[in-house]
């Protein structure tokens, strides 16, 4: 549970405030609508090199040679690097696994003996403009033998270096007795199915600017995004420097998705550029090489068996699963696998559960998390089994569901294995409740007779649904300091970053409500390891639990600072005081203000009388620790049609129901929801990169890689439930990032299989036109 | 004009533009872009660039108030032309053009790289069609690509921004 700290704040009451639950106006619009952001291509720096990355473009291969020098003889050309300028750089390292023995899977900055991957860097050029870069950067010539490639992570592995194979590690997790489960079975139900290789693709491709600043000597890192103080502390490491010598910066990050911020192998490359060159370096990625070197997701092969009871109850689930890593193991190393290891049984109470994901290498861009990582891809195994479950023994699929969901009453639920190195403690909900307040808002009764009707006319239509289990908050700590100047600005400075999913507003909202000031007047900084020490940054739906905690704590700690001093200013006593809209009130006469904060902050200034011998400033840093995750959860219902000659599926009608514990800014979570849909459809219909027989990429423009566009969107409901706030916080709340996307392939596919009228059609994602109309073709 | 040998790609040649109300003149290579021409040379990086292929639509801009992709065409393309990026939108500093404000209010946009091309887009079609059904806003922007909203509430926005300039006009 949550540590309890010394003058930790009480739990925040339920309901409503003046501005925390309200669907206030984001503080990010203002220069986004206006063009006045700052994404990582708007950085610029006087005297700039451009980098560009020669990339490799045999899937696998023996590194021969690099020929540079006509790239070298061009004008405008700086320096152009392979392997043997760099080779005293270490490989990217890891910074989320506990697995062991990954270390000669990491991947080196630029390719040295091999290459292992279409988009693999083997060389950088640096010139004085981007499109001479690019020009010389067609001048490289490589030799490559080509070697046979591995594509496929459920066939044998092979050997990655001598002693070492393709599959570095198993992720194993068991509890009960499984094979008695087996044994004792009134039925055993086994599937085949697979998720396709997909991924975040965010509308901003990766950029990375660096610049060594020689009057403080200090290396700057600008365009970063997600884990600034991690890779701060790596880059340092990397080039032996001390970390109070190497900063980052984010500016405006167009979308992260978890595939953007980590650290890769340009971020290095600029750093070292602009050390060696002694000029700023600029890398801005092109949606080629975004689809080709950005970390791929999601694709796994699972043999899933499932063991019931004559009711349908489950006994047990053995799940033997393929994970296809790509030619590295990148900053997340087993991290995906871990996920859907120990997040696979979701919301169901299962006596027994075993599991092996066999972690594999393969000749493909490297792949690590992507917006509900490890869940997207087992949501849909868990609830394909459902459904498998549910026509075997004959049962209403709500019904089968109804039976096996852990109920509120068994809250908190334990569940013998750990995900992400914590236990993973199931810890509020109700489950059944927020399944029938779903399927009420659906209409899922009128849906079922008006699909009967639709069927009679001749539409292929079906319905599904598909519950599943998020985590969120991930530990152990975050910090946060708020501090009030003498105009009665509020700065809050935070470990945290911006994906741009609005984290500044929802921060600002938990500090204006706790600190009684206007959220306008709050400015949120993040992003940053120049104003804060340590942060963990934006990732695993964390932020507004983290963060959002510690910022509730600092704010109430910096309130408590204000009244003190103003009591004394007023000869009142502390707790006769409040703060209304910025000004100190008697709480028995709000509307009348009495001192300003702006003041209050004025006589807690160095110089004040009042702070003679105790550190001056109206400003408070608290951190906020946990060493569980809290899970949200939910359930999503689909209804599809399926246009017989073209095996298009499309949905009509789509609920995403989720309860995130308490929604700080409902328009905000609502948001997150129907994008992180949108999403989800991307994978469950229409994304994937596709390779042919000899590695080479298939999807490498937008004409291939097929985004959802409006044409694609159904009109989505949202369902925010706030039934079960988390007590694991003093906020409730519970993160809201992931819920929307994470079940969507599971509920699609359920649909689909009900619109063919042939249940366990469907078994693999994305779920593509030729499939379908294999089975529309043949006779049932 | 000067002559340009085929393939020569350092060429350079002088164009005047009109940006945003303000007459524009400079030499550009021949090969620069329009989105970078607008980016690198005016320094107004309103102008996303997502793709450089024309399928995403954040680049787009106003060509002579039709909407059109800027990382498609080259800067030598619009001499003597008018452009309207996302920066010459609002009328002042301190008021924000209907859409604008419309997007701020029903949360259309998250991270807001999509949003330039978005609201340029629309700034064309609803100056078309100034009394929109939501069907036709969803024809409209079905050609850009926005991966963090969903397009809802964009969709909502922009019926919002219509009605408003409707009864502002």
């Amino acid at each position: 549970m949550s540590k309890a700290v010394a003058d930790a704040p009480p739990r925040l009451a339920p309901g409503k405030g003046r501005v925390l639950g309200q669907p206030v106006a984001r503080l990010e619009d203002g220069p986004l609508v206006r063009g006045r952001g700052l994404f990582a291509a708007d950085v610029n720096f006087p005297r700039q090199l451009a980098m560009r990355v020669v990339r490799s473009q045999i899937a696998h291969g023996r590194l021969v040679s690099l020929d540079t020098a006509e790239a070298r003889a061009l004008p405008g050309v700086v320096a152009v690097w392979t392997a043997a300028e760099v080779s005293d750089i270490p490989p990217i390292p890891f910074r989320a696994t506990k697995v062991r023995g990954l270390e000669p899977y990491c991947q080196p900055i630029l390719a040295r003996e091999r290459v292992r991957y279409v988009g693999e860097p083997i060389a950088v050029v640096f010139a004085e403009d981007a499109y001479i870069a690019e020009d010389a950067a067609d001048l490289v010539v490589a030799e490559i033998d080509e070697l046979p490639v591995v594509l496929d992570a459920a066939a044998e592995p092979a050997e990655f270096l001598p002693g070492n194979s393709t599959e570095p590690t198993i992720v194993r997790k068991e509890y009960g007795d499984v094979d008695a489960a087996f044994r004792a079975a009134h039925a055993v139900i086994e599937l085949d199915l697979s998720v396709g290789r997909h991924s975040g693709v965010p509308m901003e491709t990766r950029g990375a600017i660096a610049r060594y600043v020689a009057a403080h000597d200090v290396l700057e890192l600008h365009g970063t995004a997600k884990k600034q103080h991690w890779n701060r502390d790596e880059i340092a490491r990397l080039l032996g420097r001390p970390p109070t010598g190497v900063h980052l910066f984010e500016g405006h990050v167009g979308g992260g998705f978890g595939v953007r911020g980590e650290l890769y192998p340009e971020d290095l490359l600029v750093c070292l550029a602009a050390m060696r060159l002694d000029r700023p370096v600029k890398w801005i990625e092109d949606r080629r090489e975004h689809l080709v070197a950005t970390n791929h997701s999601r694709q796994q092969r699972h043999l899933i068996r499932g063991a019931v009871d004559a009711d349908g109850r489950l006994l047990a689930i053995d799940d033997v699963f393929f994970h296809d890593q790509g030619a590295y193991v990148r900053t997340h190393g087993a991290r995906v696998a871990d996920l859907a290891a120990g997040m696979l049984p979701g919301p169901y109470r299962l006596p027994a559960y075993r599991v092996a994901g066999h972690f594999r290498l393969t000749n493909k861009t490297p792949a690590a998390t992507y917006r509900a990582p490890g869940r997207f891809e087992t949501t849909f195994v868990r609830e394909r089994l459902m459904d498998a479950i549910a026509v075997r023994l004959d049962l209403d699929p709500i019904e089968l569901r109804r039976r096996n969901l852990v109920t509120e009453a068994e809250m908190p639920h334990v569940r013998p294995v750990d995900t992400l190195g914590v236990d993973v403690v199931l810890d509020s909900g109700d489950y059944i409740g927020l399944m029938d307040q779903a399927l009420a808002q659906f209409g899922w009764d009128a849906v079922q007779r008006d699909l009967t009707a639709r069927r009679a006319a001749g539409d292929c239509v079906g319905a599904g649904l598909a519950f599943f289990v998020e985590k969120s908050g991930l530990g152990p700590s975050d910090g946060v300091r708020i501090s009030i100047d003498a105009t009665g600005g509020v700065e809050l400075v935070s470990g945290a970053a911006s994906v741009g999913q609005g984290m500044e507003t929802a921060l600002a909202q938990i500090c204006a409500e706790a600190l009684g000031v206007d959220y306008r007047r709050i400015r949120v900084v993040r992003g940053r390891t120049d104003r804060i020490e340590f942060g963990n940054g934006a990732h695993a739906s964390r932020v507004t639990v983290m963060s959002g905690s510690a910022t509730y704590h600092a704010a109430l700690a910096v309130r408590g600072m204000a009244l003190d001093t103003a009591a004394q200013l007023l000869q009142a006593r502390p707790e006769d005081l409040a703060i209304e809209d910025g000004q100190v009130v008697r709480a028995a006469a709000p509307g009348v203000p009495l001192i300003a904060l702006a003041e209050v902050a004025r006589q807690m200034g160095p110089n004040s009388p009042l702070m003679r011998g105790r550190t001056p400033g109206l400003t408070a840093e608290r951190w906020f620790y946990s060493e569980h995750m809290t899970y949200p959860y939910g359930v999503h219902l689909a209804l599809v049609r399926i246009d017989r000659a073209t095996g298009e599926v499309r949905v009509e009608k789509y609920l995403v129901a989720n309860d995130v514990g308490r929604a700080v800014n409902p328009m905000m979570v609502e948001g997150q929801m129907v994008g992180g849909f949108a999403q989800g459809l991307g994978g469950a219909l229409f994304e994937e990169f596709r390779y042919d027989e000899r590695g080479q990429p298939l999807s490498t423009t937008f004409a291939d890689y097929l985004i959802p566009t409006l044409s694609e969107m159904p009109a989505v409901d949202v369902l925010i439930a706030e039934d079960a706030p988390s007590p694991l916080n003093p906020l409730g709340v519970k993160g809201a990032g992931e819920g929307g996307t994470n079940a969507v392939g599971a509920a699609i596919a359920a649909a689909v299989d009900d619109a063919l009228r042939r249940p366990g059609a469907i078994v693999s994602l994305p779920i593509l036109p030729r499939t379908v109309r294999r089975h529309t073709e043949e006779p049932t | 004009m000067t002559s340009v040998a085929v393939g020569d790609e350092t060429a350079m040649r002088r164009i005047g533009v009109t940006v945003n109300g303000t007459l524009q003149a400079g030499e550009v290579s021949v090969r620069l872009t329009l989105a970078d021409f607008l980016r690198q040379d005016l320094k107004l990086t309103g102008t996303h660039l997502g793709c450089e292929h024309g399928v995403c639509g954040a680049c787009t801009i106003l060509l002579d108030g039709r909407a059109v992709r800027a990382c498609l065409l080259l800067a030598v393309q619009v001499d003597g032309h008018s452009v309207t990026t996302v920066e010459g939108l609002a009328p002042s500093a301190t008021v924000l053009h209907p859409l604008q404000e419309a997007f701020c209010a029903h949360h259309g946009l998250q991270c807001g790289f999509c949003t330039p091309g978005m609201l340029t887009t629309l700034v064309e079609f609803l100056k078309d069609c100034p009394d929109p059904s939501a069907e036709e806003v969803r024809v409209a922007i079905s050609g850009n690509i926005c991966r963090c909203t969903g397009y809802d509430s964009i969709v909502e926005a922009t019926l919002s921004a219509a009605a408003n300039m409707r009864d502002g006009s």
